[in-house]
């Protein structure tokens, strides 16, 4: 993963949940962020927003900390088609 | 205070277009989830729901009435229209100026307003309908209803999100107790399929890509409904002299807020809302013998509204048959407990309890006796009606067979 991508993600994961961007590490889980199943779900839609992707919901089932979270979005911004880039 | 019976009822749904195909459809175990008709979803990640199949507002409404109608208005005089017929009222002037009524709904005229919006936004119109805003209120299911029987009484709509139709009822249920009105028209009717509002939910991530599977370990989300359902609520000593059918009695209405997490539930605020329901109701917990559930299927509503049980149940939770019939008629938000209390009716009159359809697999944070798949014979003297809301709003009726 670049860090440009873990730098972006987390980026979108203090601006939506409101929290200091230097307490968000690739090593987070949820839990220790304070992120609920609304939380994340609003995170989610931010992401979908700064990569142009679409996560599917079951992509996100079993995510439950930062790096997982940094490893799908790299998944799926890496099977987006190249036109629109 | 007065007992209060059920003396009419009626129900437009996925499930059919009055409540004896309602009643069949749950005694069979019908599910009514198909892929939705009225809206292209091509560009939706889900495409099923529980829609009143084919509908039109002919043979229901002369073009000109339904002009003035939101399809979830339609719905909700078409379930009121049955209701009292069923009860047989016979209206007197004086009869219709002491009648209540009492409806829920979540969001109102969804359609109206989507068409309106779409107008301006996406065709770059500069003028919307002019009957937009009342075909969107969410009281004009009420309003209808009232013009369509000439009720002058009080007539009001409660906005409890998924929980509106159980806050209806209770409040027609406790007006006809104490004597506010002689007679009551109370329910909910909802029809929620935008393209607007289907894209929220899809937002959410609670909606299911197949279909609704309540308590089954393989659940994955809730199934979005519409339709209506309406009671004739009646003092019980006035409609046995007159000689009406008793669908059945309700006895008790418990009202609970989690005050925690806007989506999130709670299963203290639900089981707060059941105790109130049985202490309202002057009830032990071992005279329940069957709760239709909210049961909406999402991982968080089934494994709360389960430990909630267990809780307020104690032991007797091992006897308790649980079920949740949005399994079959989806959720139908501001009409979902209009129609759950039907199906709760249905089962203490016919003594045939419905099934938790389309269920799988068990789930050990599920463990309750959910009737799988299948009715079950059993005659039930007293059932619980279950609805819990986004906003953390719960109300439990408490139906007593008639």
């Amino acid at each position: 993963m670049s860090d440009e991508l873990i730098q972006r993600v987390l980026k979108v994961i203090a601006t939506s949940k409101r929290i200091p961007l230097e307490t968000v590490m690739i090593e987070s889980d949820f839990l220790q962020l304070g992120i609920d199943s609304m939380d994340a779900v609003e995170i989610l839609f931010a992401l979908e927003n700064e990569f142009d992707i679409s996560i599917p919901d079951d992509e996100v089932r079993s995510v439950r900390n930062v790096r997982q979270m940094c490893e799908g979005v790299e998944r799926l911004a890496a099977a987006k088609p190249a036109a629109k880039q | 205070m007065r007992r209060v019976a059920i003396t009419g009822v009626g129900a437009i749904s996925a499930l059919g277009r009055n409540a004896a195909e309602f009643a069949e459809s749950l005694r069979r175990g019908r599910s009514g989830i198909g892929p939705i008709q009225s809206i292209d979803c091509s560009q939706l990640r889900f495409q099923n729901a529980a829609e009143v199949p084919e509908y039109s507002h002919q043979p229901y409404f002369e073009d000109r009435r339904a002009d003035f109608m939101d399809r979830f208005a339609q719905f909700a005089v078409i379930a009121a229209r049955e209701a009292v017929a069923s009860a047989g009222v016979q209206w007197t002037a004086a009869v219709r100026e002491n009648a209540a009524i009492v409806t829920g709904s979540c969001v109102g005229g969804q359609t109206a307003q989507d068409v309106g919006f779409q107008e301006l936004y996406k065709l770059g119109r500069n003028r919307v309908h002019p009957l937009t805003i009342p075909r969107t209120m969410a009281n004009a299911g009420a309003s209808h209803i009232s013009m369509e029987f000439g009720i002058t009484g009080p007539s009001f709509t409660v906005s409890t999100a998924c929980s509106s139709a159980a806050y209806a009822i209770g409040q027609a249920f406790w007006m006809v107790r104490t004597g506010a009105t002689d007679l009551a028209i109370a329910g909910g009717s909802e029809a929620p399929f935008s393209f607007g509002i289907l894209k929220a939910w899809e937002a959410m991530r609670v909606v299911s890509p197949d279909t609704c599977r309540p308590f089954s370990k393989d659940r994955r989300g809730m199934i979005l409904g519409e339709g209506a359902a309406m009671f004739v609520l009646e003092p019980l000593e006035a409609a046995l002299a007159r000689g009406a059918r008793i669908h059945a009695e309700i006895v008790g209405v418990g009202m609970s807020s989690d005050a925690s997490h806007i989506t999130q539930p709670s299963a203290d605020g639900a089981a707060r809302a059941m105790r109130a329901a049985l202490r309202d109701a002057g009830l032990a917990p071992e005279q329940i013998a069957y709760i239709n559930a909210h049961g909406t299927a999402t991982q968080a509503n089934d494994i709360a509204e389960s430990a909630a049980i267990r809780t307020v149940f104690g032991p007797h939770a091992g006897k308790l048959a649980v079920s949740s019939t949005k399994s079959m008629h989806g959720h139908a938000l501001g009409a979902a407990a209009a129609l759950e209390c039907l199906a709760t009716v249905t089962a203490l009159r016919d003594g045939i309890l419905p099934p938790t359809a389309n269920f799988n697999q068990p789930d050990p944070e599920c463990d309750l006796d959910v009737i799988p798949n299948q009715a079950r014979e059993a005659q039930v003297e007293y059932a619980l009606s279950n609805s819990f809301a986004f906003g953390g709003l719960n109300a439990v009726l408490a139906l007593r067979k008639g």
